[in-house]
């Protein structure tokens, strides 16, 4: 497989996985401006909901305020923001007309008809309360160009890369997440413990689609500590890291198989999955979230670098 | 001025043009490879068919079976329109047409060969000197190079027109990067998805075997060097090239890598792509890129999807480029009002298939009666493809005359004339039930250990009502070609 193409499928993947999170996160970010305001603090949701999308920057550049109608199309719609849902459709598309000879007919299908519907779709007609709807719909595209990989695609290295994608894109998604609420997870602030607080967590959990799979899990109210937990530690959650780490490990070790040695981003994977599964959450707490949350982020980071590099993206 | 006087006897001044319907003979009846067809036609309702056309539609647009019009910003992906009323071929025009396109074809490899070696038919005076080596299209650079079996054009399209009964014509030999060939496979995919009876109902040859045949015409040209089974790869400029989904498509059905320029690279005497394992060797490359940007080094310096030393480690036997660098002087234009004597001169054979009377107007004489008949003329441009850059006399305005005749005077030897030619025609759905409309057809042939033409080819239509320019870029469409079998 040449190293363009895995470059492609890494990136198709990544961008896909990518449109589907930013989805997730324009969807809480309007429950939440639907909700009355309960106190002070949370009216800074939209600007949260930025910053986890990794799109604040780029945001304030172009806009001075902010306001709901400007971020929702900012993060939905906007050409001139690489990580909005168009954005990213179209970058998935371009990455998989490059490797159509790697694709399946129906992961293309499944891709090509996604981004043909979505142009037809104009901002305007998604106001009074088409929206959830529409992200509705992103998600489940998502998810069938998913099934349709899973269900079609051959298991040799173009699974591989489309796997790395999907969960580097994934880990540092519900990394990000974490990070930008961390301060309403800390152990510390539970003296607070109001209504706010319960909201919040409630908020990340539905982020990530897991707040009926917390209570399956944990069988009580939300805990900061728990929530933290479920999205680092529990394997058999789909968006934790540890589960991520799960997948990129399995693929990089196929693809050590395929080429006959243990690559750099190998190594570094299993050794992330080893402390994911090692650390307990005492520690990560004592040694600081935020602090443990950066540090991944820079690892996960470093680990699709390493990918880049040992299979010859260019 | 006695027809002129008879017209105006009758009131008309209507000319009527002798179209050649290629279903219904002068007398109304239908020819018998139509039969079938025209009965089926008569049983299909207008919503039925209308239904038939948006699934078709839906499926190549889904398959993203697309092209991009260049100079067109608003929609850079569009589909080409496709016709659901197959043309039909009957076996013995088939048979006739497959032995003219491949005297045609031999005979153009054969002068490939000759000019860039003892150049024997200018030294007989067949041809002038001048428009062969002091034309663009030569590259000097072929000069003494034997390509691996000593092809130059491996894969070639021949654009034939058809105006009568027994009258076909060759309109243009392209055989440098010809395309289309994946709508010939795809239409039929389509025809067979959306009337399988049809096929059930005729004896129809198939053209599935392209790609296989392809990669086995591919396999029989690798360079000396190749010990082994030759690996092949597909070079395509990217996915901004208007015939990409073709490379992608190519390169899929032969089970083969598509690269560009930046997956390639040269190191000890071959020619590598850069794969996730490493590096993997290419021994045959079925370029869809242009001469002048094949290597840098050797041709434009400016070019980025190429590889630099590609053309000397060509030379030096290492790889196989298809079609060889430099055979765009064989269809170039100028040259093709030669292809008749070309073919006499190498098979010692009269032409099977005719070409069309070409003025050049280079040649002073012929340029005065181009400039004095302009209006009934097709003008092309020597170098121009696709459409682009032509004058249709017939359809044109004053002021579009008046603009190609200073182009002409400016610059004589870039033009060549052609009488309009009466494009047959073939029964067409156009959304009020079917009728008939311009088409031609360009046959695919593969030229390798032996020549392979696969039967039919691809039939592109002028949807326009009284059009005769099928150009997908000027809406033309394009049509299942069935050539019956026996």
């Amino acid at each position: 497989m040449l190293g363009r193409t895995a470059a492609s499928l890494y990136w198709m993947s990544r961008y896909i996985e990518r449109a589907e999170n930013i989805a997730r996160l324009t969807e809480v970010g309007y429950r939440i401006s639907l909700t009355p305001d309960i106190g002070i603090g949370h009216r800074e949701d939209w600007k949260s909901t930025l910053i986890a999308a990794g799109s604040y920057e780029a945001y304030v550049e172009r806009h001075n305020e902010i306001k709901p109608e400007k971020v929702k199309h900012f993060l939905l719609f906007d050409r001139d923001n690489p990580s909005s849902v168009r954005s990213c459709l179209e970058t998935a598309r371009n990455n998989a007309r490059a490797v159509r000879t790697a694709l399946t007919r129906e992961m293309w299908e499944a891709l090509n008809s996604t981004y043909i519907d979505f142009a037809s779709v104009r901002p305007a007609d998604l106001g009074s309360g088409k929206l959830p709807e529409f992200l509705d719909w992103v998600r489940q595209r998502s998810a069938l160009f998913r099934g349709s990989m899973l269900g079609t695609l051959l298991r040799d290295e173009g699974f591989h890369f489309s796997q790395l994608g999907a969960f580097i894109e994934r880990a540092d998604n519900t990394a990000r997440i974490l990070d930008v609420k961390y301060y309403v997870l800390l152990p510390t602030n539970e003296t607070v413990g109001g209504d706010i607080d319960a909201f919040q967590w409630e908020t990340i959990l539905r982020s990530v689609s897991a707040h009926r799979s917390y209570r399956h899990v944990y069988k009580d109210r939300y805990r900061p500590w728990n929530v933290a937990e479920f999205l680092i530690l529990r394997p058999e959650m789909p968006r934790s890291f540890c589960f991520c780490y799960g997948w990129i490990e399995r693929s990089l070790e196929g693809m050590s198989e395929i080429i006959g040695k243990k690559t750099a981003s190998h190594t570094e994977a299993s050794s992330i999955l080893n402390d994911l599964k090692t650390i307990p959450m005492d520690a990560i707490f004592q040694s600081g979230l935020h602090e443990f949350l950066t540090e991944f982020l820079k690892r996960n980071n470093a680990v699709s670098a390493h990918i880049a590099n040992d299979f010859h993206f260019l | 001025m006695n027809t002129q006087a008879s017209a105006k006897n009758t009131g008309s001044n209507k000319e009527a043009p002798a179209f050649f319907d290629e279903m219904r003979s002068a007398d109304g009846s239908i020819r018998p490879a139509y039969r079938k067809i025209a009965d089926w036609m008569g049983q299909q309702s207008r919503g039925g068919m209308a239904r038939k056309q948006e699934e078709a539609d839906a499926i190549f647009r889904r398959l993203g079976i697309t092209f991009a019009v260049y100079g067109d910003n608003a929609s850079n992906e569009r589909l080409i329109p496709f016709d659901l009323i197959p043309r039909v071929i009957a076996a013995q025009e088939w048979r006739f047409l497959e032995r003219g396109i491949e005297q045609r074809v031999r005979a153009l490899n054969l002068f490939l060969y000759d000019i860039y070696h003892r150049q024997e038919i200018i030294r007989a005076g067949r041809i002038p000197a001048d428009l062969v080596v002091g034309n663009e299209a030569f590259l000097p650079q072929m000069m003494g190079f034997d390509p691996p079996g000593k092809i130059y054009s491996h894969i070639v399209g021949t654009d034939i027109v058809r105006t009568g009964e027994n009258a076909f014509f060759v309109l243009e030999d392209n055989l440098r990067t010809p395309s289309g060939v994946s709508y010939m496979l795809e239409d039929r995919e389509a025809m067979m998805h959306l009337f399988p009876e049809l096929f059930a109902a005729h004896r129809v040859a198939p053209v599935e075997r392209y790609p296989e045949m392809l990669r086995q015409t591919l396999e029989s040209v690798a360079p000396p060097s190749c010990k082994s089974d030759p690996t092949l790869a597909v070079l395509t400029p990217g996915i901004y090239n208007s015939a990409y989904f073709e490379h992608s498509f190519l390169a899929d059905q032969m089970g083969v890598e598509l690269v560009q320029g930046s997956d390639l690279f040269i190191e000890n005497g071959a020619l590598y792509m850069r794969t996730v394992t490493g590096k993997e060797r290419i021994d045959v490359l079925y370029r869809r890129v242009d001469d002048s940007y094949l290597d840098p080094l050797a041709f434009r310096s400016d070019s980025t999807l190429g590889v630099p030393g590609l053309f000397d480690l060509y030379r030096a036997g290492g790889v196989t480029i298809v079609n060889a660098p430099g055979t765009g002087i064989a269809d170039d234009k100028a040259v093709y009002a030669y292809v008749p004597d070309i073919i006499e001169f190498y098979t010692g054979e009269k032409p099977i298939l005719s070409n069309v009377p070409t003025y050049r107007c280079s040649i002073a004489d012929e340029c005065n009666h181009v400039l004095n008949n302009l209006s009934q003329l097709v003008v092309k441009e020597v170098h121009g493809s696709g459409g682009y850059g032509m004058l249709i006399g017939p359809h044109a305005t004053k002021a579009q005359l008046g603009e190609f005749e200073k182009k002409i005077k400016a610059r004589p030897s870039n033009y060549i004339a052609q009488p309009t030619l009466n494009l047959s025609t073939c029964p067409s759905n156009v959304g009020a039930g079917s009728a008939p409309r311009h088409v031609d057809l360009r046959p695919f042939v593969l030229v390798g250990d032996k020549i392979r033409i696969t039967p039919g080819g691809l039939t592109r239509v002028a949807l326009k009502k009284g059009s005769l320019v099928v150009n997908s870029s000027q809406g033309g469409g394009t049509k299942d070609t069935w050539v019956l079998e026996d």
